[in-house]
């Protein structure tokens, strides 16, 4: 009993990590129907960014900041740059741009800061918590990624930017109508997403350790706990993420062993786009044809 | 009336029999022998190996293209059957002494079998959540190689070595030139079943459904079977490289089967065009010789040149190099 309850709060810290980079995504999806493939190498930029700074001698939460800042202008200007002229676009197109973002951005991680594998530092105490169940970096991780949950849900339920920001995304005929600058929102919530990733990604290092590909299997993650919850509802991405935390985490210890978590996560999303492809909370779209 | 008219000169147009050899036939005829001539004879050792890598990788994103290009179905984990081709060979070759050419239609038919499996749930999906699919089946390939209840076959993370084919019957031709003639010979094969599928009844249909899906069924197409079907024979093309390229390489392990080798797949299907069959001999070009300048540079330049160039096509030239000199080429006869 005691092992799962381990594998479940670990399954919960690891969750709040997918939950963040599912929010990212999910913010994508639902202002410009294009699903970021890029996600995760932006947040690996971002976490080198991070280490950049660190190593400057920059104390741990300046650079924390700074990063969070600097994805921010990142995300917002590869929306104004690459991904406004392909609003339009097919599928294919967009596709075709998010994994030439990809490759550029791994390539420019490996290019400034090189292969090898690093070590990223935790602000958090090393000695295990709550009864040792879980780690220190694990609960400070967690309690992170709620703080920043709960900050993007208060600033879209309640400040009226976030309100706007809403509104591009719903409907961004009538909200332009109505005087909102929908070009601006939207690289705004490219912006904020980059910068939920930036924070994942900070958080994750410690534990998978930071090398350019290091996002690739948390995206997978994310994308399961995005479809799960559904991919129109960031309620339900979040709590898709955690879910699919928990899930992993649990597969892990007592179904597949670690060495197939991943295949867990194509599992996952296999079963929710068979069995209900809008997700536990999405809505179902209906098109005019 | 002249409706009716109409109607009779597009059925005669089509009631009329093609010759079956035309000046372009023989035309693509003598280019297939200088194509296999000319490296044989002037070319030798790892000039000849990279050659054939371009034959291999042209057949894998031929495959992509019936798929992508032709019927719509964005695909980012065409690597997954690439893999299971060249691990259907290779452990053919080294566990059960199966000649290497007997390898191809079996793992032709794994391929396509998986292929018509995966395209199951694939129906469902649109664009975008078939891209996710497949793209989660690509990061998951080497993990999967790897496990331990395969580890007897796929030889685990060690991998399988297996041996160059001599030429056979006596022939007076070294190892690597008789791969090359052999993997031209089947892509030959290949690119003749392609393009009789595209310029064919069920070509139009998989053209019909990617071009509008409802106006396609009302048409009388079963977009079920259609999908899966394009699935599978996508699969099945991409599969059969796999197994040329394992016994091109001699050698097959997890970790050369990436996220990234779908992800180069996918680039070359792009920089060629994505609904263009010759277009895909392009793109092999591409994505077998850019590394190899590029990494001159720096080992990330491949990637990032990769990335530069797939975004500047997508702005420039959508419909990819090989899509553009055909339009080139059309305008030219007409004036």
């Amino acid at each position: 009993m005691e092992g799962v309850l381990h594998q479940v709060l670990s399954g919960i810290a690891n969750g709040g990590i997918y939950a963040s980079v599912a929010l990212a995504l999910v913010m994508i999806y639902q202002a410009t129907h294009h699903l970021n493939f890029a996600q995760g190498e932006m947040a690996t930029f971002s976490t080198y960014i991070a280490l950049t700074l660190i190593n400057f001698g920059l104390p741990y939460w300046v650079a924390f900041l700074i990063t969070v800042a600097a994805s921010f202008v990142i995300g917002a200007v590869i929306e104004r740059l690459l991904m406004r002229p392909m609003m339009e676009a097919p599928v294919l197109s967009s596709v075709g741009v998010f994994i030439g973002l990809l490759l550029i951005i791994n390539a420019c991680s490996g290019w400034f800061f090189d292969y090898t594998i690093k070590q990223f530092p935790t602000p958090f105490p090393s000695e295990p918590m709550l009864g040792g169940y879980i780690s220190g970096h694990e609960l400070g991780s967690t309690a992170v990624t709620l703080v920043v949950l709960l900050a993007v849900y208060l600033f879209f339920r309640h400040t009226k930017l976030g309100l706007g920001m809403r509104a591009a995304a719903f409907n961004p005929a009538s909200a332009r109508l109505v005087g909102i600058r929908v070009g601006f929102m939207l690289s705004l919530g490219w912006g904020l997403a980059a910068s939920i990733g930036a924070i994942a990604g900070m958080m994750v290092a410690p534990i998978v350790f930071l090398d350019p590909n290091m996002m690739a299997g948390i995206l997978l993650y994310a994308f399961a706990g995005a479809l799960l919850g559904g991919i129109d509802s960031p309620i339900g991405a979040v709590l898709g993420g955690f879910a699919v935390g928990i899930i992993e985490n649990l597969g892990g210890a007592y179904l597949v062993g670690t060495e197939l978590k991943l295949s867990l996560a194509l599992v996952i999303i296999v079963v929710v786009l068979v069995v209900k492809p809008t997700g536990l909370m999405g809505r179902a779209v209906q098109s005019r044809v | 009336m002249a409706n009716q008219g109409a109607i009779e000169a597009t059925m005669g147009r089509h009631a009329v029999a093609r010759p079956a050899i035309t000046p372009g036939f023989w035309g693509v005829a003598l280019a297939v022998i200088v194509v296999a001539a000319v490296p044989t004879t002037l070319f030798s050792g790892y000039h000849l190996f990279q050659l054939t890598m371009v034959v291999v990788y042209a057949i894998a994103i031929l495959g992509l293209s019936l798929l992508t290009g032709f019927n719509g179905q964005i695909s980012l984990g065409h690597g997954a059957f690439y893999a299971i081709g060249a691990y259907t060979t290779a452990i053919l070759m080294s566990n059960f002494d199966v000649p290497y050419w007997a390898t191809l239609p079996v793992s032709a038919v794994i391929c396509a079998a998986v292929g018509f499996l995966i395209g199951l749930p694939a129906l469902r999906l649109g664009g975008l959540y078939l891209a996710l699919t497949t793209f989660s089946l690509a990061i998951a390939v080497p993990q999967l190689l790897k496990h331990k209840s395969v580890e007897d076959w796929t030889g685990g993370v060690q991998g399988l070595v297996i041996d160059k084919p001599d030429a056979p019957f006596g022939l007076p031709l070294s190892g690597d030139q008789w791969l090359y003639l052999f993997t031209l010979a089947i892509a030959c094969v290949m690119f003749a079943i392609a393009w009789n599928l595209v310029r064919g009844r069920i070509g139009r249909a998989m053209m019909a459904v990617r071009d509008h899906a409802l106006a396609a069924e009302a048409m009388g197409i079963n977009l079920a079977m259609l999908k899966t079907r394009t699935f599978a024979v996508s699969a099945m093309f991409t599969g059969i490289a796999g197994s040329l390229g394992a016994i091109a390489i001699q050698f097959v392990a997890p970790d050369s089967f990436g996220v990234f080798v779908s992800i180069f797949l996918f680039v070359g299907l792009v920089v060629g065009g994505a609904a263009s069959i010759g277009g895909t001999i392009i793109g092999a070009i591409f994505i077998q010789f850019i590394p190899n300048i590029a990494d001159q540079v720096s080992k990330a330049a491949p990637g990032a040149v990769y990335g530069v160039i797939l975004i500047a096509m997508m702005f420039v030239m959508p419909q990819g190099a090989g899509g553009f000199l055909w339009g080139l080429y059309r305008r030219m006869r007409r004036k």
